[in-house]
């Protein structure tokens, strides 16, 4: 058993650290202030390659597997979670759809231009009627020729107002429930495609989400994602994909939330000693600690199974359960130990606390993946 | 154009460095790629992104250093050679160094060779003009400009603040300051691809170096630590004895008066 990163990945890491740290970490403010990342941040994030994290090498992208993208997200996780988004978005649930579903011609249209960050790709799968319940979807599409027409909206969709293209889950055939949903890949540019308004959020600024709109939107056949009535199992699996890579953004402000907080701990005195001192503050270092330890080990370990082809549907959902439980509660213990300046927007722990929030929610809330790993365990067991 | 470029491995000086038994400890140390040399791989770069060629970056020291290289290799240079002096040599100088690099490169036929100014730990900034002299061609220390067309160089240099405009021709060396342009990190794609680059490693007796011939001429006797800044003083009272007082203090304490 080796629980080292091979050389590759670490340089890589190592890479992505440097830039984050000198490049993205000192506008944090700016992008939390102005709720929207510099363009300067999104042409360097381009230049490296961020954008093609998920895609193939012979498509123009990074071509490594999830180990290496975990080691990559764990940095970007360290700084503003709303740029982190803005990529993560992008290279997970929006680029993996064509990546692992795609026919050839789909990939040699949609990956290169993806890779290169000069086309944004999102995931539409929630509908006002389909939060929890994904597969109630009101979203039809019903084929004409060779042209499928869709109709019906969808809500909070990450990334839509910047995003050329969107992986689509619609109903075709309502008789067989979740085998009646297909997948598409839409263009924005599709007669009858519209973008809403920006989202007000609690946070992740700088990423916004938005309704979209189908009315009689066109789309051609060949933009079927996989095969008809398979949209559902798509969706669950470029879920299901992402989820390692989202809890290893957490991890990565887990560490940097520590940092912070034995930082201070450190150097604010009051009784005449640092707080540091205080067995109530050292306990509740060591349990930020090893909640972020648990995580590590468990988030490299599914990612290394997603790398052996292994099947991870229990794993995947216990990793992304863990992922923002830990992040939620090591944002709320350093909160604490920074006292009043935990909750004063002109430090960063704030920023965290709020932005932990979503990880609970979006991709699944915490709750439906204990369903999953319950179902699982039913199937394991029973 | 056939481009080199000499690179060496350095300690951040941005992390913190202890110095121990005469000593910088090795343990804890974070090694960076001398940044002045990164200037010099960017432009090496750019020259042979507009012009065409190949980059090769060459450094000496031990395996660590082959890290740098890799980075290097990241950013976009094309091959590597790391002359392994580690079993030979226990310290090298100016000397030592711009000799071995001239004995490597003389039979490479180089265009154009790009160094930094200085390197951020032994601070000489010898070592670029020492292996141009070897070398017997041209040389330009701290530049912030190089423009080819042909065989001509326009240089700007970096003059204590002021510029100076030069032109020269290739064969040349220069080396880079601050302001020649801005590294890039280097890409993902790139960091994977520089996997397969070939780096090679050389050791003294592959160029037929024999090490007698490039021992240090130089001896390091002490290496210390700057003193630790300690607080300012405030003077009080009346500010006509304020003013008396901080005369005094400069001419019998800082003795600047
Ligand atoms: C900022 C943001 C970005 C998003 N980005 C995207 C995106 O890019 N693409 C996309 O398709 N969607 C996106 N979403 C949607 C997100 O995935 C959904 O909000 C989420 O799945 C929950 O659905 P819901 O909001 O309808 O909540 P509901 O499903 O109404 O859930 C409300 C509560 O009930 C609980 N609950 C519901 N059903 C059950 C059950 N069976 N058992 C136990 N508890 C249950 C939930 O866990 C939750 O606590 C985003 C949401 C937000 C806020």
């Amino acid at each position: 058993m080796d629980f080292k990163l091979p050389e590759d990945i670490e340089f890589l890491k190592q890479s992505i650290r440097d830039f984050v740290d000198n490049e993205v970490d000192p506008l944090a403010m700016e992008i939390e202030e102005k709720d929207e990342i510099p363009e300067k941040i999104m042409n360097m994030s381009m230049e490296m390659g961020l954008f093609g994290l998920s895609i193939p090498e012979e498509y123009g992208g990074v071509g490594i597997g999830m180990v290496g993208k975990c080691a990559i997200y764990e940095e970007l996780g360290r700084t503003h979670n709303g740029y982190t988004t803005v990529i993560g978005a992008h290279t997970g649930i929006g680029s993996v759809g064509i990546v692992e579903m795609g026919n050839s011609e789909q990939k040699k249209k949609y990956l290169p231009p993806m890779a290169r960050g000069e086309m944004i790709g999102a995931f539409a799968l929630t509908e006002p009627s389909a939060g929890s319940h994904a597969t109630n979807l009101k979203t039809t599409a019903v084929r004409k020729g060779d042209k499928y027409i869709l109709n019906g909206s969808k809500h909070y969709i990450t990334n839509a107002p910047i995003a050329d293209i969107f992986t689509v889950m619609a109903v075709t055939d309502p008789s067989k429930g979740a085998k009646g949903i297909t997948s598409f890949i839409v263009e924005k540019d599709f007669p009858g495609f519209t973008v809403g308004k920006k989202e007000k959020k609690m946070g992740l600024h700088g990423s916004h989400s938005a309704e979209i709109f189908f009315e009689d939107c066109e789309v051609p056949v060949e933009n079927v994602l996989g095969q008809e009535g398979q949209g559902y199992v798509n969706a669950l699996k470029i879920l299901a994909n992402g989820r390692a890579g989202l809890a290893a953004r957490n991890l990565g402000s887990c560490d940097k939330l520590l940092e912070m907080s034995i930082q201070h701990a450190n150097t604010r005195i009051q009784f005449g000693k640092p707080i540091f001192e205080q067995q109530i503050i050292q306990h509740y270092l060591a349990d930020m600690a090893l909640d972020i330890e648990a995580l590590r080990s468990m988030t490299y370990r599914v990612a290394w199974m997603v790398d052996q082809e292994m099947k991870v549907i229990k794993e995947a959902a216990m990793v992304k359960l863990l992922g923002s439980e830990v992040y939620n509660r090591v944002a709320d213990k350093a909160v604490q130990i920074h006292g009043g300046i935990g909750y004063i927007a002109e430090y960063p722990v704030e920023r965290f606390y709020r932005d932990a929030r979503i990880t609970k929610i979006y991709e699944g809330t915490s709750e439906i993946q204990k369903n999953i790993i319950a179902a699982q365990l039913k199937h394991e067991y029973l | 154009m056939n481009i080199f470029v000499l690179v060496k491995r350095t300690f951040d000086t941005e992390e913190k460095i202890v110095v121990t038994g005469g000593a910088i400890q090795e343990d804890g140390a974070e090694f960076i790629i001398n940044p002045y040399d990164e200037y010099a791989i960017e432009e090496a770069i750019q020259v042979r992104d507009a012009q065409g060629g190949e980059v090769t970056v060459v450094t000496l020291g031990g395996e660590d250093a082959e890290k740098q290289l890799r980075t290097a290799l990241a950013m976009g240079a094309d091959k590597a050679v790391l002359i392994n002096t580690e079993d030979d040599l226990d310290e090298l100088d100016q000397f030592s160094a711009a000799y071995i690099l001239a004995e490597y490169l003389k039979d490479k036929e180089a265009d154009l060779i790009l160094g930094g100014n200085v390197a951020i730990d032994g601070g000489s900034g010898q070592v670029g003009p020492r292996v141009a002299e070897l070398l017997g061609i041209n040389y330009v220390t701290t530049i912030t400009k190089l423009e080819i067309d042909g065989k001509t160089v326009k240089i700007v240099r970096d003059v204590e603040g002021d510029s100076e405009v030069l032109e020269a021709e290739l064969p040349l060396l220069v080396t880079a300051q601050q302001g020649l342009n801005e590294p890039r990190y280097p890409s993902l794609p790139g960091i994977m691809k520089a996997k397969k680059k070939p780096l090679e490693e050389l050791e003294l007796d592959d160029l037929d170096i024999d090490e007698d011939d490039v021992k240090a001429k130089t001896t390091t006797v002490e290496i210390y630590l700057p003193a630790q800044k300690v607080a300012g003083r405030v003077l009080e009272g009346d500010l006509s004895d304020q003013v008396k007082e901080l005369v005094s203090l400069l001419h019998s304490e800082a003795k600047v008066v």
